[in-house]
């Protein structure tokens, strides 16, 4: 595992750093768009790097942080149902929701377990065929093969007591809607590199083309980062629009067909709610009606049903993620709220941009 | 946990008394004793490296070596749930015996309760310590600035090791907990005259954890060289995949050493010396800056900041 060593390379590091420092007095105002760039840029200490002119903002792309209040009350309704075992990524646990989160769940008897893999889901719905297993469906188009592949799974298994609440989302759509609005200066995206190893480069086309703004597919490392900033800075000077990949060694432009043809299968676009962003049409996904019976949502519509609306806070997690406000302009960072009294999903979430600050960069 | 035992623990009973340092300190006879105690509970109670016996001998042992303590005696109390199979409470006991041979301390008293299935994950074990200071003074409250922090080898093998066992996820032999007792590494730093100023085993929280102690204890900043902290391929390979820094991942066979600059050079040869020491490294310094700061030196040059882990390790979606 010694992949990631050449792209931490000091001295390869250095260089780049030092051509950066040649758009020194270019304002740039570069989003990354995606949760683990975030904490890569915080943990390496990047933006000391970069000329004082170029900035980098966090954008809406930490799956956990997206995932909108009404969603997240009615996963934790689904955990206090008798005879119900909720399954979910580590980063969910310490979310909070309206009146709870699943660690305060867990801790009050409720049956939920962290799993590393949707397929550990559904092997704890085949070894307790009398538990309602609820597995929580986030994440973008990275995570969403393995989900469709647990689903299909459990379908051709038959293994009927496994359902997923499924809150997807695709980013593209996301994108658009963000970038077409005015309440922010973009210069240019940091493109998500794992999303973009599914999708492909070429799904991001319409940024570039149609709206003008200028795009790099990154990696997590930090030549990588910084490669993908030099090109866009190099566009913003030369004044062109394109989708750059930074990433060759993971990412094309066509999409991974076998993880395409998967999601296809399983899921059907549909409209999603956001945190911080609203409802926006066909940025996520729902089950495609061949795997109805293992879509939480028609399992336990009922149940569903009668969960309130959330309630109204002063978190401000919506502006964090669409870029409007850092974290430290937050009343709450590190006063009311902090990774183990979290006020919104920013600060608990591995890829929240206020975690990432509140851990490298200090309160 | 932290704000836990300082809300209810602290404020219920321990007062002015509180020390932050993993023993206390008794006067006697015009002596001065070190006293611990500690509970150990993992799931697997077997796992690469070690078990839940050799872990509370040594988790004991370490901790009385923080206060500059030769460990003296020790008490082991068992809380079992029924139906746990007597050989493997067999092999612990043979793994305890073996551990505190090897730190040369006698298991002196215990316990024994047995409670229904479902009552205890199999078996807890609380051993408290009691050791002989051999140097007065060494507390986490008392590096100063211009010290040299010195790590006594790789990071993160422990929960790493335990980790993977328990999930049973990766190759997981290939990560092996670092759990020992280190009294021979302690041993030798006392005996060289050295000038010792604080020590502790960076346990659960990992090294971030045990620095931010020292550094807010001791009012003081300090700043580590992330390319001298050694880890083990695997376990970075582990720790990368799971999205989590090898920095807050316990450890149960390390020691971070706080020496004056003047002595760290002869520390760390003293250390090197001596049995699982043979990796030490000279990771860091006490340097002047905003008391109880924690930073690191990262290998490309940048800096940033360690923070206090916060909560229980929890892996991220992708």
């Amino acid at each position: 595992m010694r992949l990631s060593d050449e792209f931490r390379d000091p001295a390869l590091v250095r260089d780049i750093a030092h051509r950066i420092q040649r758009f020194a007095g270019m304002q740039a105002t570069i989003m990354e768009v995606c949760g683990t760039h975030t904490m890569a840029v915080a943990r390496f200490g990047l933006k000391s790097l970069l000329p004082a002119g170029v900035s980098l903002i966090s954008g809406p792309g930490c799956p956990v942080c997206v995932t909108d209040q009404r969603d997240i009350d009615r996963y934790l309704a689904l955990g206090m149902q008798p005879g119900v075992t909720l399954a979910c990524f580590g980063d969910m646990m310490r979310v909070p929701g309206s009146v709870t989160s699943l660690e305060r769940l867990r801790a009050q008897g409720a049956d939920v377990r962290v799993v590393y893999s949707p397929m550990d889901a559904v092997e704890i719905a085949r070894a307790e065929s009398q538990r309602e297993v609820v597995f929580f469906g986030v994440g973008f188009e990275t995570t969403m093969p393995a989900v469709a592949l647990a689903i299909k799974v459990a379908s051709d298994e038959r293994i009927g007591n496994f359902s997923v609440y499924c809150a997807h989302k695709t980013l593209p759509a996301a994108l658009g809607v963000l970038l077409s609005s005015d309440e922010i200066n973009i210069s240019g995206l940091l493109l998500p590199g794992h999303v973009t190893t599914i999708i492909g480069s070429g799904a991001y086309d319409f940024i570039a083309d149609k709206i003008g703004v200028t795009c790099a597919v990154a990696g997590f490392e930090p030549v990588d980062i910084l490669l993908a900033v030099e090109a866009i800075l190099t566009r913003l000077e030369q004044a062109t629009a394109a989708i750059d990949n930074a990433y060759p060694r993971a990412v094309r432009v066509e999409p991974n067909s076998r993880a395409a043809e998967l999601i296809g299968e399983v899921f059907v676009t549909c409209d999603a709610l956001w945190r911080g962003l609203g409802c926006i049409p066909g940025s996520g996904v729902a089950l495609a009606p061949k795997y109805a019976a293992h879509d939480a949502c028609e399992r336990f519509a009922a149940g569903l049903a009668d969960v309130p609306p959330p309630k109204p806070t002063t978190c401000r997690c919506g502006e964090v993620l669409r870029g409007l406000i850092r974290p430290f302009e937050c009343p709450h960072f590190g006063r009311t709220c902090t990774p183990t009294a979290p006020v919104g999903p920013c600060m608990v979430s591995s890829e929240g941009a206020c975690a990432a600050a509140h851990r490298y960069e200090g309160a | 946990m932290k704000e836990l035992i300082e809300e209810v623990f602290v404020a219920g009973y321990a007062g002015a008394d509180f020390s932050g340092d993993d023993s206390a300190l008794l006067r006697a006879d015009g002596g001065e004793l070190a006293f611990t105690t500690d509970s150990f509970v993992v799931d697997p109670i077997f796992f690469p490296g070690g078990d839940i016996g050799r872990l509370a001998i040594a988790g004991t042992v370490n901790d009385l070596l923080t206060s500059a303590a030769r460990p003296i005696a020790i008490s082991a109390s068992f809380i079992i749930e029924e139906g746990l199979e007597i050989d493997a409470l067999r092999a612990i006991a043979a793994s305890m015996r073996r551990t505190a041979e090897e730190a040369q301390v006698g298991i002196v008293t215990g316990d024994t309760k047995v409670v229904p299935r479902g009552s205890a994950d199999k078996v807890f074990i609380t051993t408290s310590g009691v050791g002989v200071v051999r140097r007065a003074g060494v507390s986490g409250g008392s590096a100063r600035c211009g010290d040299k922090v010195i790590l006594t080898g790789s990071v993160g093998d422990h929960g790493t090791a335990v980790m993977l066992a328990r999930e049973k996820l990766l190759d997981t032999e290939a990560v092996v907990s670092d759990v020992a007792p280190l009294v021979d590494i302690v041993t030798g730093l006392i005996e060289s005259g050295c000038e010792v100023h604080a020590m502790r085993d960076p346990t659960r929280g990992g090294i971030a954890s045990s620095l931010n102690e020292i550094a807010s204890q001791s009012q003081v900043a300090v700043e580590i060289d992330e390319v001298r902290v050694r880890v083990n391929p695997a376990v970075n390979a582990a720790c990368e995949a799971l999205g989590i820094e090898p920095f807050f991942v316990a450890n149960e066979g390390k020691m971070l050493i706080f020496v004056a600059a003047g002595d760290a050079e002869k520390a760390l040869g003293v250390v090197r010396s001596r049995r699982y020491g043979e990796e030490a490294e000279i990771v860091g310094q006490v340097r002047p800056g905003p008391a109880g700061r924690v930073t690191v030196k990262t290998a490309i040059g940048t800096s940033r900041m360690l923070a206090m882990p916060s909560g229980e390790l929890l892996p991220r979606i992708c």
